[in-house]
């Protein structure tokens, strides 16, 4: 269980704000993901959450070298992909694999199914034609869906099921990470469940690791082994699934939990909100020293001055406060 | 008597592919200063229902094919235009879940606050914007005095909440109908918008109608949840009734599926098959090909929304019937 198979040094993922047409001028940076550590074990799911904006999707991402890191290594089993040529990258992603938000618009409406699911076994040559209908169909048993649909297009089906094709796309080369960004946030309660059950399933079946992205605490908490709370594009607090989640201990993890709504009125009615002021400060032009302290009920001078780093509390929980010993 | 009252609802829309029935044959009433809840998932008629009142349906393709909605002794669905429009926007107001596509991105923010004032009541531009400038202020925006003369895209989505919920509260209204005002927002900022519109209601003393698809949400903010399905109420009852001892099977079905109220890492349970295509027409419950307490009776008649306590009614044949 604890051997990484993948491990993120420092990474950085800048983007440059540019104004003009011909002449360019560089006149900012959007630093959506600033120094994020981060190891993830053989096997585990890891739950990443945050606001909007806090860098999560950016972080996913970068996993993948679907944006350039401006800086910090991403090691997949040893090799770093952050320096990987084209031809290396195209090889790992054997082993790493993506699903994406929204199956309305991550699925080419011209492909049908097999056509789809047919694609990455044909660029990556892993099994000879003749065995290509035979796969299709075996990743559609997988994910709950008929073979006798592989003719047909996304738009015959609905979210959840698009959502399933999705997860067959993913699964189709037999990977070992698969990255899940917001998989379930556009889908409706029902068919909500039905997915979490699904991605639960094969993660322990087909011994995945699965990094999975939400805004959601509830479904993060149910799913994960670990989670892992960004803010601004740094890792806040990381720590057992339940534990974070129960037990916050990071002042914005604590408010991030605190406005959850959950559905039980007589918990809802009496207990006491932490309500933070304000919205989410700009990756553009972040705040000093702690990125959370200007919306922090405990923030102290020194907060404004240095970065606090992510600092291990106890076993399996780090948290990134530099109060933390007198707040709790 | 209720503030409001909707009797046999009923919004169809004709397109080429057949009539979508998204609201058939709704009723409710809310009683002033409540705050009734609406939930139900995507294309259960919850929002079709308030634009109905609201006489926000496009006409064609839709129709509203029968009933009355009586708002102190008008019939918001079949008095003249001008009856309705001196109601709505002033004593019924509504708030949408979008505040980017529903604030218009022209006009300065002072401009689209002080509408509704300059067209409900005889006032001056100056008193206008001043009683704009407060309502601002009441609702929680730093700096309102050099704000209000931004345009929409000069706030965060939280802060645009903000201004629509100004500019719908700002006639003080008796009913507020919030469309899923926070589902396109942050749980941080989420949480601040909820508890400004507890707070305003409390101000103002308002009844509020709440449509959301969120049961957390829910279960803090509202007196009274009806639950939605194709197009009808399946169960109706006071929150605290509703969490604890539903009754309707898409209810429980709908409560176990949630992970928020399951214990970490069990399996949910799945409603099997898909949401009703409401455009055909079953002759049983709507419900009842993904029940697992289905039974030959369910697919022959429509079950009525039947009480069996005096704040709890619900549309099932075989809890009716004491089976289940």
């Amino acid at each position: 269980m604890s051997d990484p198979i993948l491990q993120l040094t420092d990474v950085k993922t800048h983007f440059p704000i540019t104004q003009g047409f011909l002449l360019k001028r560089h006149i900012g940076t959007v630093k959506a993901v600033d120094g994020v550590n981060l190891t993830v074990r053989r096997g585990e799911v890891l739950g990443l959450v945050g606001e909007s904006g806090c860098g999560k999707s950016t972080l996913a991402r970068t996993i993948l070298q679907l944006v350039p890191t401006t800086g910090g290594t991403v090691v997949l089993n040893g090799r770093n992909l952050a320096d990987a040529s084209a031809r290396e990258l195209l090889a790992a992603r054997r082993d790493l694999q993506m699903v994406f938000q929204d199956p309305y618009a991550s699925l080419n409406p011209r492909m049908t199914v097999f056509a789809t699911l047919a694609e990455p076994l044909f660029v990556h040559g892993v099994c000879p034609p003749a065995e290509v209908p035979a796969r299709v169909a075996e990743l559609m048993r997988i994910v709950g869906l008929a073979p006798r649909f592989m003719q047909k297009y996304p738009h015959e089906f609905s979210g959840g099921q698009r959502q399933r094709i999705a997860i067959a796309r993913a699964l189709a080369l037999k990977p070992k990470v698969i990255v899940a960004d917001e998989p379930v946030s556009a889908l409706d309660v029902s068919i909500q469940a039905q997915i979490l059950n699904l991605l639960a399933h094969l993660t322990k079946q087909m011994n995945l690791t699965l990094i999975f992205i939400a805004h959601d605490l509830s479904v993060v908490k149910h799913i994960s082994d670990r989670i892992a709370v960004m803010y601004l594009g740094k890792i806040v607090e990381l720590g057992l699934a339940a534990d974070v989640i129960d037990r916050p201990r990071h002042p914005y993890t604590r408010a991030l939990v605190s406005a959850i709504p959950t559905p039980n009125p007589d918990i809802e009615r009496t207990r006491q909100r932490i309500v933070l002021a304000g919205d989410p400060p700009s990756p553009i032009n972040p705040p000093s020293g702690c990125a959370f302290h200007p919306r922090c009920a405990y923030a102290r001078a020194e907060c404004e001055n240095a970065v606090p780093p992510l600092i291990a509390d106890s076993p399996d929980r780090e948290v990134a406060c530099v109060r933390l010993s007198e707040i709790s | 008597m209720p503030l409001l009252s909707v009797h046999d609802l009923r919004t169809h829309f004709h397109t080429r592919n057949g009539i979508y029935r998204a609201v058939d044959g709704v009723s409710f009433s809310i009683e002033r200063g409540e705050t009734l809840g609406i939930v139900g998932e995507s294309g259960s008629g919850k929002s079709v229902t308030c634009y109905s009142i609201m006489g926000l349906i496009p006409q064609p393709p839709g129709r509203i094919v029968s009933g009355t909605a009586m708002f102190d002794g008008v019939d918001l669905l079949h008095c003249s235009p001008a009856e309705a429009r001196a109601i709505r926007g002033k004593r019924v107001a509504m708030i949408f879940q979008d505040p980017m596509t529903s604030l218009n991105p022209y006009l300065r923010v002072s401009e689209q606050l002080i509408e509704p004032l300059l067209i409900h009541e005889k006032i001056s531009r100056r008193d206008a914007l001043s009683r704009a400038l407060a309502m601002l202020d009441a609702v929680g925006i730093n700096d309102a005095a050099k704000r209000i003369h931004y345009y929409p895209h000069e706030f965060s989505g939280g802060m645009r909440q903000r201004v629509m919920i100004a500019m719908a509260l700002i006639t003080k209204p008796e009913v507020l109908i919030a469309d899923e005002p926070t589902t396109a927002l942050d749980v941080t900022v989420q949480a601040q918008i909820l508890e400004l519109i507890k707070k305003m209601q409390q101000e103002l003393g308002m009844a509020v109608v709440f449509i959301t698809h969120d049961l957390g949400v829910v279960s803090g903010l509202c007196d009274r949840v009806q639950v939605m399905y194709a197009g009808r109420i399946v169960e109706t009852a006071d929150t605290r009734t509703l969490f604890h001892a539903p009754r309707h099977p898409y209810t429980r079905a709908l409560q176990r599926s949630i992970p928020a109220l399951q214990s970490k890492g069990v399996e949910l349970y799945t409603i099997p098959g898909l949401p009703p295509d409401v455009s055909k027409t079953s002759p049983g419950c709507a419900f009842a090909p993904r029940c697992e307490f289905a039974s030959a009776r369910c697919t022959v008649g429509i079950p009525e929304l039947t009480a069996c306590s005096p704040t709890h009614s619900h549309a099932c044949l075989r809890v009716q019937a004491g089976e289940i």
